[in-house]
């Protein structure tokens, strides 16, 4: 079977509830964000699909792929010193053991 | 079936399989090299297409930038070599549950869209058309937003410096 838009819109969906199976069953906050950059990338590789077979004369698609990594550059730095700081004041990164704000 | 097409369906498994191993796995270490792999072959499929510059994007700023803070993450956060804990077994079931219900909603929306295109001649992405367009002011350029995103970045890195600043009173105390 030749690939085409629908193979890759398969692929992009199977990536994107890996990452939300992932975000779902993990408890340690570095997992998380893995979970979220699968997320993430799935919906760069649905933009890029979109752009090559629906509308190779624009390139809109491209550059939200751009600006989706840039963003997602500056969430990871930030989720990341958001963890370091949470491992220095609880020893640990679970997310069930920080529940000062549960209640 | 042609090169292409085996190196394509190639790719598209190996991006699966890692992407599934990175959640799964009871090494955090192991799932941030899944990771790593994942998104090294979803630049594959960036190639395939041939779109080249955000493929070479992808590698430089995912796989030489993002994992390489997770991993540095992982090793000021955890004692390495220790295995994260087992998951109860009902979230896991229920999670995989709801994930598979949304995959398959999503996958008949899919298929029974029928998804109409342009029949215009095509643009090449090259990195001059991109860079014209990106740096344009004019009806399709992309200047304002790219700007936005510059401002963005520059925040979420002061930003980042700030919440991980120790205060003075922590260093005094000779915390972490």
């Amino acid at each position: 079977m030749q690939p085409g838009l629908n193979q890759i819109l398969f692929i992009s969906t199977a990536l994107f509830f890996i990452g939300v199976y992932g975000f779902f069953t993990r408890r340690n906050l570095v997992t998380i964000l893995m979970s979220v950059e699968l997320v993430l990338n799935s919906v760069n590789l649905n933009f890029i699909a979109f752009n090559k077979y629906l509308w190779p004369n624009r390139l809109d698609g491209v550059f939200f792929t751009v600006f989706i990594i840039a963003i997602a550059a500056a969430e990871a730095a930030v989720a990341i010193a958001i963890i370091i700081n949470l491992y220095r004041n609880h020893q640990s990164i679970d997310v069930e053991k920080a529940e000062e704000m549960k209640y | 079936m042609s090169l292409s097409t085996i190196i394509f369906y190639l790719l598209a498994t190996l991006t699966l399989v890692s992407g599934f191993l990175a959640v799964t796995t009871k090494h955090i270490f192991r799932a941030a090299i899944y990771l790593l792999f994942s998104l090294l072959f979803i630049a594959g499929i960036y190639f395939w297409m041939h779109y080249e510059f955000i493929a070479a994007v992808q590698i430089v700023v995912y796989v030489g930038g993002i994992v390489v803070l997770i991993i540095f993450s992982i090793f000021l956060t955890h004692q390495s070599g220790q295995n994260l804990p087992k998951q109860k077994l009902g979230r896991t079931i229920f999670s995989a549950l709801a994930a598979l219900c949304g995959f398959i909603l999503i996958l008949v929306q899919v298929y029974q869209h029928q998804f109409v295109g342009t029949i215009e001649r095509s643009v090449e992405a090259s990195i001059s058309n991109i860079g014209s367009q990106m740096l344009g002011v004019s009806d399709n350029g992309y200047a304002l937003p790219f700007e936005v995103v510059s401002m963005l970045l520059l925040a979420a890195m002061v930003g980042c410096i700030v919440i991980a600043l120790r205060t003075p009173k922590e260093i005094k105390e000779g915390g972490l």
